[in-house]
């Protein structure tokens, strides 16, 4: 039975919610109202910039003029979706085996695993530049698309396992006696039961490969630049650049910000998955 | 049949010279930072592409992370780039590293002609007599003071180098922070580019060094606990509020915005400061030295943003061909017809400091000429010294020293902590460096 919440408890933790999600927010806010003021405005006190001062989409064309966007944009399409698609075709037969046939090394597999998220990137990157300066993949976007495959694989293989755990072994096991082959059990009856599950953390995984900035800057120079290293060309030793540098911000981050927006419901749905029977 | 002779020669020729014109058609990558430079450089560089046949891509990035991924590339030999934007602290420790190529040839090119860019400037860039880089501009550090202020408080600019002494004194007469104007405004925030390099200078002035001749740290003298105290109180008594979030281009804002009656910083900032279309304080703003204490050595400081080629890149002959384009008479003075001459990058070539259409649209370039020419890297402090740089130490281990140095002064302008207790961890700190890389026993 729910508990009764009185309507002041309610207005008070909608108000709380509500402050909470605008702090979160804001720091976004700010950029989008500095990448449409003058570079001179930029940096005037918070309430001159709000209401002491224009608004011009100047510095959105001065970037676009100066840097390839499209060029940028597409190396970052490219690599989310790339290391995505790769991430799944390992993660989801690894996830499979460790849900429905564990042994018992399997949960010391797991958390090998996550413990690998736990190294900081920077301990590994002078052999892994090194290892790519012999195989001649900096500055491809194959090369980016792996690494990111491989540093995002641990949460998409967990993510995977745990929504794969909550689907009934009997089901599958129904399938396998109607004759089903391995293949024809992950494809047609494992898949479809996960997808809330997978569109989630396909959802995730683009968005944390769009937004990684410490490997798509140390391993690219310009061929499979993406959207991180426009973003940090615009910041400068000096000289005034806020305002190039928040429209170049929001250029880069509009397409997942509205991705995220539309597929939030997907999202949280995939999230919360098994968490309330 | 000379028609038919002529045609078959022709047609051979046009062939060869398409054939020649692709073989030597070359994709260069530089590196480089996004600076109003760089960015000018960046325009007008399709003029060299249409000359050449060769494209250039440009990766600009922050100037931090531009220091972290050129040294990683340039270290493992990543050849990713085949030019990079470095400053005179990586030029010589890196050349004498043997990760850069020498530019000595440029010498025999008398079209380039090298001995027009400063010697200065050339031995700033070099290590064991090579020339490792080539400058696209080069800075030293001087006072921007107001003279509206300066009329209104009954003080007549010096036209000598005064002393810190008197420049605390003029500051304190300046500082009127009910009318929004602070006496003056200093680098605060922490970093061997950032604070340290006005601190570095002034300790220079009152008489201080990193290291004595044997490689000892000599932080916790008499002299840095003079010169840091008096950091201190001067921007206590007469700096901004929370100065120690204030860099270069916090405090040049501030200037520009009128906030400031003096600031010590570099020259290359004027031509910004006295533009009127980007600074409300074009038309009051002067310059005077950069002020003395005991000595009047290394009281202001020496860099240069230059041009270099990876000993790594597979394209040295092309790179260089840009290198000579992009720092030659020729194209600072197609910078000064396209962009304006009070756009020309100062400090490198002494026939476009002679230039009288520099001296006319940028009278303060001669004062810029003759503060570069102030300073001596080899010779930057009143004590002997076994190393060479006025605001850094030209070693690799200077770069995390002068960090932490910089945080332990910025924590004592915060008033987290004494003077003393900031230079007695940076001595230990800098003590513990020093063992660890061997020059100490």
């Amino acid at each position: 039975m729910a508990r009764a919440v009185s309507n002041r408890t309610k207005v008070a933790n909608t108000a709380i919610a509500g402050a909470l999600g605008f702090l979160m927010f804001f720091p976004i806010l700010w950029i989008l109202f500095l990448a449409f003021k003058t570079e001179e405005d930029a940096i005037r006190a918070p309430l001159e910039v709000l209401f002491g001062s224009g608004w011009t989409m100047e510095s959105f064309a001065t970037v676009q003029a100066r840097s390839d966007y499209f060029k940028h944009f597409s190396n970052s399409v490219i690599i989310s979706l790339g290391s995505t698609f790769l991430g799944l075709l390992v993660a989801i037969p690894a996830a499979w085996s460790m849900a429905f046939v564990p042994s018992k090394h399997t949960r010391n597999v797991l958390m090998w695993m996550l413990s690998t998220k736990m190294l900081p990137p920077v301990g590994v990157l002078v052999p892994i530049y090194l290892i790519f300066r012999d195989l001649e993949l900096l500055d491809t976007r194959f090369g980016l698309t792996i690494v990111l495959m491989l540093i995002n694989l641990p949460i998409i293989i967990w993510m995977l396992y745990t929504y794969f755990k909550e689907i009934p072994g009997e089901i599958l096991e129904a399938a396998r006696m109607d004759g089903a082959t391995l293949r024809a059990e992950i494809l047609y009856v494992l898949t479809p039961m996960a997808i809330p599950g997978m569109a989630s953390t396909v959802l995730l995984n683009i968005i944390l490969a769009w937004n990684e900035a410490f490997w798509t800057i140390n391993l690219t120079a310009s061929n499979a630049a993406p959207l991180t290293q426009f973003i940090t060309s615009y910041s400068s030793p000096e000289g005034l650049f806020y305002a190039k540098l928040s429209a170049a911000s929001v250029m880069a981050i509009a397409p997942i910000l509205i991705m995220g927006w539309f597929s939030q419901k997907q999202l949280v749905r995939g999230l919360t998955f098994g968490a309330v029977k | 049949m000379p028609t038919k002779h002529t045609l078959l020669s022709t047609a051979v020729g046009f062939g060869i010279a398409a054939l020649a014109s692709t073989a030597v058609a070359e994709e260069i990558t530089i590196a480089t930072v996004n600076n109003a430079d760089m960015i000018v450089m960046q325009k007008l560089a399709p003029q060299w592409e249409e000359a050449t046949g060769n494209s250039i891509n440009w990766v600009v990035l922050e100037e931090n992370v531009l220091r972290q991924r050129t040294t990683q590339d340039i270290a493992t030999g990543g050849g990713s780039f085949d030019i990079m934007f470095i400053g005179a602290y990586e030029t010589p420790i890196w050349g004498a590293n043997g990760w850069l190529t020498s530019l000595n040839d440029f010498g025999d090119d008398p079209d380039y002609d090298l001995e027009d860019i400063f010697q200065l400037v050339r031995n700033g860039l070099s290590a064991d007599g090579n020339l490792y880089a080539v400058p696209l501009y080069s800075e030293t550090s001087f006072t921007f003071y107001r003279t509206d202020l300066f009329e209104k408080a009954g003080i007549e600019p010096p036209t000598e180098q005064i002393t810190y002494t008197e420049f605390a004194e003029m500051a304190a007469k300046l500082h009127d922070p009910d009318n929004g104007v602070f006496g003056t405004c200093q680098r605060g925030k922490a970093g061997w580019g950032e604070n340290m390099a006005f601190v570095g200078t002034m300790a220079n002035a009152f008489g201080a060094r990193w290291f004595d001749m044997d490689w000892n740290p000599q932080l916790d003298s008499p002299e840095w606990n003079a010169a840091i105290t008096y950091y201190v109180d001067l921007m206590n008594n007469s700096g901004p509020p929370g100065a120690t979030a204030n860099g270069h281009n916090e405090n040049r804002a501030l200037f520009k915005d009128g906030k400031c009656a003096t600031w010590v910083d570099a020259t290359s900032a004027a031509n910004d400061v006295r533009n009127p279309a980007t600074s409300n304080v074009a038309d009051v703003t002067d310059f005077f030295q950069a002020p003395k204490q005991e000595t009047d050595k290394g009281t202001g400081w020496f860099w240069s943003w230059a041009l270099a080629i990876p000993a790594s890149s597979q394209k040295a002959d092309v790179a260089k061909d840009f290198l000579k384009w992009a720092t030659s008479k020729e194209y600072f003075q197609m910078v000064g017809d396209t962009e304006g001459w009070v756009a020309v990058p100062s400090g490198t070539r002494a026939s476009i400091h002679e230039d009288p259409r520099l001296l006319e649209a940028a009278p303060f370039a001669e004062t810029i000429k003759t503060a570069i020419f102030s300073v001596d890297p080899a010779d930057p402090t009143r004590d002997p010294v076994p190393y060479t740089g006025v605001q850094f130490v030209a070693i690799p281990e200077f770069q995390g020293i002068g960090n932490y140095v910089g945080q332990q002064v910025a924590a004592a302008l915060a008033g987290q902590m004494t003077v003393e207790q900031a230079l007695a961890n940076s001595q230990q700190f800098a003590v513990r460096e020093m063992t660890k890389a061997g020059y100490i026993k």
